[in-house]
């Protein structure tokens, strides 16, 4: 019988919750990396037994971890704990994310725009997203901040920056957002291993079509109010970007405002908040057989960044925009001022499809009937910062 | 034999006790410290000093002997009595956040 394996980041360390294809218990392990930040945790599509989790603090600086097991035990890609007294230097370089400055990549930068509007180095702070290859579980991308991307084909034992993305040209004109510069949205075409998008804050979204020389940006239709030209090619604050992988030329965004569309790969976008109460908010997701049904979690503004009149509500449009229905059954439709943020939503793929997301309140929501009725999994974790699903057979 | 003590973190990360005994030969400084401790556990690297540039990281402290040595040179000699073994080389993570 399928199964699931719920992936959960949070700011106090990282939890797996797992049921069996019923979705109405569930067990729950953790917190893994107990007072750490877990950005984001994923599985390899390849072997879900392979999961990669991105551990980070203030303190401490970044650990990549990995999982070969399903998420029982966990370990520094190779620096195995326990390493007895070796001389010579340290066998690994698994938390190591240099920018690239050398010459043969191409045009690498050292500046980006800063909050006053000089120029300001780039600074690695920790990774915000791990997106393991479709094709092997060997090879990881990783979205960092300050924005770039990084790629392992180690199993996360070495990491090295893909530079054309900073060096295609508007690199010195990026600057952070409140939450920082970060690339937090990275998807790879399962149609094309040589196309990924990519979304950065406070940047925008990026396209890649020969496997990460070269980029551009893909913002034509967005607007952006809070920009000198709203219409700008780059500067805009992307939250998230969904894709259903049997349609991968069709892309659905939650920017700051706005919920938008593209048909042709990010080419070109258009607004599809239609009837949504508030366009503000952070998640965005697509039914796993339904490519026209998408989910959003509507926040009421940018400055107040909760539910409208203190009610969680799940927003559907089953035609790819436009028209929204509230869901709201097992949802709490008073006092509730939480937060969901833009990695904190995710669907599994079994025939019934399961949406799921986590709260700034430690919830984490699952609905076994693609929205209709939501039970909370668990109601008291740490602010819950990413949240994956694994669907195992 | 340098005694080194460890932030409870970085204890749980290096599966360590909360003292670490390092062989250290040469000058006894924050570098050849550091540089023996992240030899012996090298999951510790880039937690207590920037991978690329070295520099401590800012939220972290070098104590010993009851003296703050954070903005000590990196190749500046530590007391003898951590030379010695006496007093530990203690790292200390700042008490910030939530």
């Amino acid at each position: 019988m399928s199964s699931v394996r719920v992936l959960v980041g949070t700011r106090k360390g990282a939890f797996i919750l797992t049921s069996d294809g019923k979705r109405d218990k569930w067990e729950v392990s953790g917190p893994h990396f107990a007072g750490w930040e877990i950005y984001h945790l994923k599985g390899s599509p390849v072997d879900p037994n392979r999961i990669y989790a991105s551990q980070t603090s203030g303190w401490f600086g970044q650990i990549i971890q990995r999982s070969d097991d399903g998420g029982k035990t966990w370990h520094q890609p190779g620096t195995p704990a326990g390493l007895a007294a070796t001389p010579g230097p340290p066998k690994s370089e698994s938390n190591k994310f240099a920018y690239e400055t050398s010459g043969d990549a191409g045009k690498p930068l050292t500046t980006h725009q800063w909050y006053d509007g000089t120029q300001h180095p780039w600074e690695f702070k920790r990774v915000w997203h791990l997106e393991p290859s479709l094709s092997d579980a060997e090879t990881v991308y990783a979205g960092v901040e300050d924005a770039a991307l990084f790629r392992s084909q180690d199993g996360g034992k070495n990491w090295q920056e893909l530079p054309g993305l900073r060096g295609h040209g508007t690199g010195p004109k990026w600057q952070p957002g409140a939450g920082g510069m970060c690339l937090h949205t990275i998807i790879l075409d399962p149609s094309n291993p040589d196309r990924i998008f990519i979304a950065i804050s406070a940047a925008g979204a990026f396209r890649t079509d020969d496997g990460g020389n070269s980029w551009k940006p893909i913002n034509r239709g967005l607007f952006s109010k809070y920009l000198p030209s709203p219409t700008a090619e780059i500067g805009h604050c992307v939250h998230h970007v969904a894709m259903h992988p049997q349609r991968p030329n069709v892309l659905f965004m939650q920017k700051h405002w706005d919920v938008m569309r593209s048909d042709d790969a990010g080419d070109n976008w258009k607004e599809v908040s239609g009837n949504l109460p508030t366009d503000f908010g952070f998640v965005i997701d697509v039914h796993a057989h339904e490519p026209e049904t998408v989910y959003v979690v509507p926040i009421k503004s940018d400055s107040e960044h909760f539910p409208i009149d203190g009610k969680l509500q799940v927003f559907r449009s089953r035609s790819g925009g436009n028209e929204w229905e509230p869901l709201t059954k097992g949802l709490p439709q008073k006092d509730c001022y939480v937060n969901v943020l833009r990695d904190a939503m995710a669907v599994d793929r079994l025939d019934q499809c399961g949406i799921y997301f986590g709260t700034t309140g430690g919830q984490v929501y699952c609905s076994a009937d693609a929205g209709d009725r939501w039970n909370a999994i668990v109601h008291d974790l740490p602010a819950v910062l990413s949240v994956e699903v694994q669907t195992l057979k | 034999m340098i005694r080194v003590i460890l932030p409870f973190h970085l204890r749980t990360l290096a599966h360590a006790d909360t003292e670490i005994t390092l062989e250290v030969t040469g000058a006894i400084t924050q570098r050849s410290v550091l540089d023996a401790l992240e030899a012996r556990y090298p999951m510790l690297r880039g937690t207590i000093r920037d991978q690329t540039t070295l520099q401590r990281r800012p939220f972290l402290r070098f104590f010993a002997c009851e003296e703050d040595l954070s903005h000590e040179a990196p190749d500046t000699p530590l007391p003898e009595a951590v030379a010695s073994g006496v007093e530990p080389f203690l790292i200390v993570g700042a008490i910030a956040g939530g």
